[in-house]
């Protein structure tokens, strides 16, 4: 029994969702793979095979997998398949790209944002926004799996895995990679960070989400994130998005700034380890999971709060 | 250029579901049941295709109990021209429902399937994928903006981080995200037209597909609760209790 992980990767590095993936893949038993497909990622490589408990790293390079398109990678993985028992992807929106197309080709099942591996074969994961917690047990003879990260510890650092490269696949031609627009950051990756800040439609513009929001995420060192209702207004950009269709996080430190606190966003937070919530309206069902809840107007306690920090 | 649109009935996205006591699922007697929001986004977006004079015809399929007839009138009702039911009683995992699409996309010779990117009650993320897979086509998943020109689309995906842009040849597989489109309104007029389209029935074995679920549910349990905690007087004291007490800042 081996467990294969897809390392989720910009070439130069690993991301922290392959160290909590790699967690996951060690509660499943047996051995632990990880296949990094990518492009000059020979830094990747070398990165993840520092990831402790992985017995080995397999480092697919061309220029066809430069960017992570679905077709290819999952040619690749589907080139090594037939040797696990179990292939695991992070519930990131590289992994959930890939991994059904993979399950499909193998006829099998996938099962998707495990929170828990309770055996080789049974999984907790939620459902219905997390209003509901399933058991899973799969029948099938290959496991394909997302991990929801927040499920896991990360892996620690200090293995020395060997690197063994793959040949890579050929372009698929189906698809083409035209470009992106990532929003460059100082401030850390929202499902990686400590702390995160969020806002509400409250704010009521994008200005006024910037002009309050963006000091207190300065003074905390902290990630910033929103309602679906603040994007759906346009006040913060989608991938900021904290909620069941969005990122689901679980940071140290969670502070909902003018969040009612609906069951969708509900669902991407409510693991965090300490909530605070100000809002105004008392009634507000944020305050229902809040550790620390403020009964105020965010427009004063914010700027308030960041004086006093 | 055909475009099929799968749509799933699924528990009202305000509902808030409960865990029946047996542990055996979740319970839905008696609860209000919608079209899957995303896959509103997805008929709208094969509607506005069809406006635009870039698709010739938009089909809805549903996959589901017989009541599924109602999810399909609404995306009829949005403007689909016509409907197909694929009936059964069966639970349907992601896998055969995307077995049961790929065999009505090819019965209908769709050039582009439009599905919703997650169906909010098993938030599984599979079904278009899978879809692609079977049908080894290429996929354009999380979808916000998509162009089809000279045969082929161009779609800008919701990644981590930001956007990404793909180019895509079709026949092609596409899914939702939410800002792609905001759904129209549906009239009365167009409810009343909706109910003299076509809607066509297929079971399962008359496609020839083996629905069988793979995965076994042992159990659905309540989520640990979260208890409320205090609520604070001021930003004061606010702060002294993240230091002292909650120890979460430095």
């Amino acid at each position: 029994m081996t467990t294969l992980v897809i390392a989720e990767h910009d070439n130069a590095s690993i991301k922290g969702a392959t160290l909590n993936t790699v967690t996951a893949a060690m509660a499943c038993g047996g051995d632990v793979h990880v296949l990094v497909a990518g492009h000059n990622a020979g830094a990747a490589a070398a990165a993840a095979a520092q990831i402790a408990g992985v017995a080995k790293v397999l480092h697919a390079d061309s220029e066809a997998l430069a960017h992570g398109l679905a077709e290819n990678v999952a040619t690749q993985v589907l080139a090594i398949a037939a040797n696990y028992s179990h292939i695991l992807f992070p519930a990131t929106a590289s992994g959930k790209n890939v991994a059904p197309r993979v399950a499909a080709k193998l006829d099998v099942a996938q099962i998707s944002d495990i929170t828990q591996v309770i055996s080789a074969d049974t999984f907790e994961r939620p459902i219905y926004a997390g209003n509901a917690i399933a058991t899973v047990q799969s029948t099938d003879a290959t496991l394909v799996i997302t991990v929801r990260t927040t499920g896991f510890d990360a892996a620690a650092l200090g293995g020395s895995a060997a690197v063994e490269t793959l040949d890579a696949v050929a372009d698929s031609g189906k698809s083409r990679y035209l470009g992106s627009e990532i929003a460059k950051s100082d401030r850390p990756e929202l499902t990686a960070a400590k702390i995160i800040v969020s806002g509400g439609r409250a704010l009521g513009s994008s200005e006024k989400f910037n002009e309050v929001m963006t000091p207190l995420a300065d003074k905390l060192g902290a990630a910033l994130g929103a309602s679906r209702a603040a994007v759906d207004a346009g006040y913060a950009p989608n991938d900021w998005q904290v909620g069941q269709t969005g990122k689901i996080v679980a940071p140290q430190l969670y502070v909902a700034c003018g969040i009612s606190g609906a069951i969708q966003h509900l669902a991407g937070m409510k693991d965090s380890k300490v909530i605070v919530a100000i809002n105004k309206d008392p009634e507000a069902p944020i305050f229902g999971v809040a550790d620390y809840g403020l009964e105020a107007d965010l427009f004063a306690a914010v700027p308030e709060l960041v004086g006093k920090l | 250029m055909k475009v099929l649109v799968p749509v799933k009935r699924v528990v009202d996205y305000n509902v808030k579901v409960r865990v029946k006591s047996d542990q055996t699922g979740v319970d839905i007697a008696n609860v209000k049941m919608s079209m899957n929001p995303f896959d509103e986004i997805a008929v709208e977006e094969a509607v506005r295709l069809k406006e635009k004079g870039l698709a010739t015809e938009v089909i809805a399929v549903s996959c589901g109990v017989t009541p599924c007839q109602e999810t399909l009138r609404t995306a009829m009702a949005i403007g689909a021209d016509r409907a197909i039911l694929v009936e059964t009683p069966e639970e349907l995992q992601p896998l055969a429902v995307a077995k049961l699409i790929k065999a009505v996309m090819d019965k209908e010779q769709a050039q582009l399937v439009i599905l919703g990117k997650q169906a909010i009650d098993d938030d599984c993320n599979q079904t278009g994928q899978m879809l692609a897979a079977l049908a080894d086509l290429p996929q354009a998943t999380f979808a916000s903006k998509v162009e089809i020109v000279d045969g082929k689309a161009q779609v800008t995906r919701e990644v981590d981080g930001g956007l990404e842009t793909i180019a895509i040849s079709l026949p092609a597989i596409v899914t939702t995200d939410l800002r792609l489109n905001e759904p129209r309104y549906v009239t009365l007029p167009n409810i009343m037209k909706a109910k003299k389209k076509q809607l066509d029935t297929f079971k399962p074995e008359e496609l020839g597909v083996d629905v069988a679920p793979r995965i076994k549910t042992l159990k659905v349990t309540e989520p640990p609760k979260r208890s409320a905690g205090i609520k604070v007087p001021d930003v004061a004291t606010l702060v002294d209790k993240l230091k002292n007490e909650a120890k979460v800042l430095g």
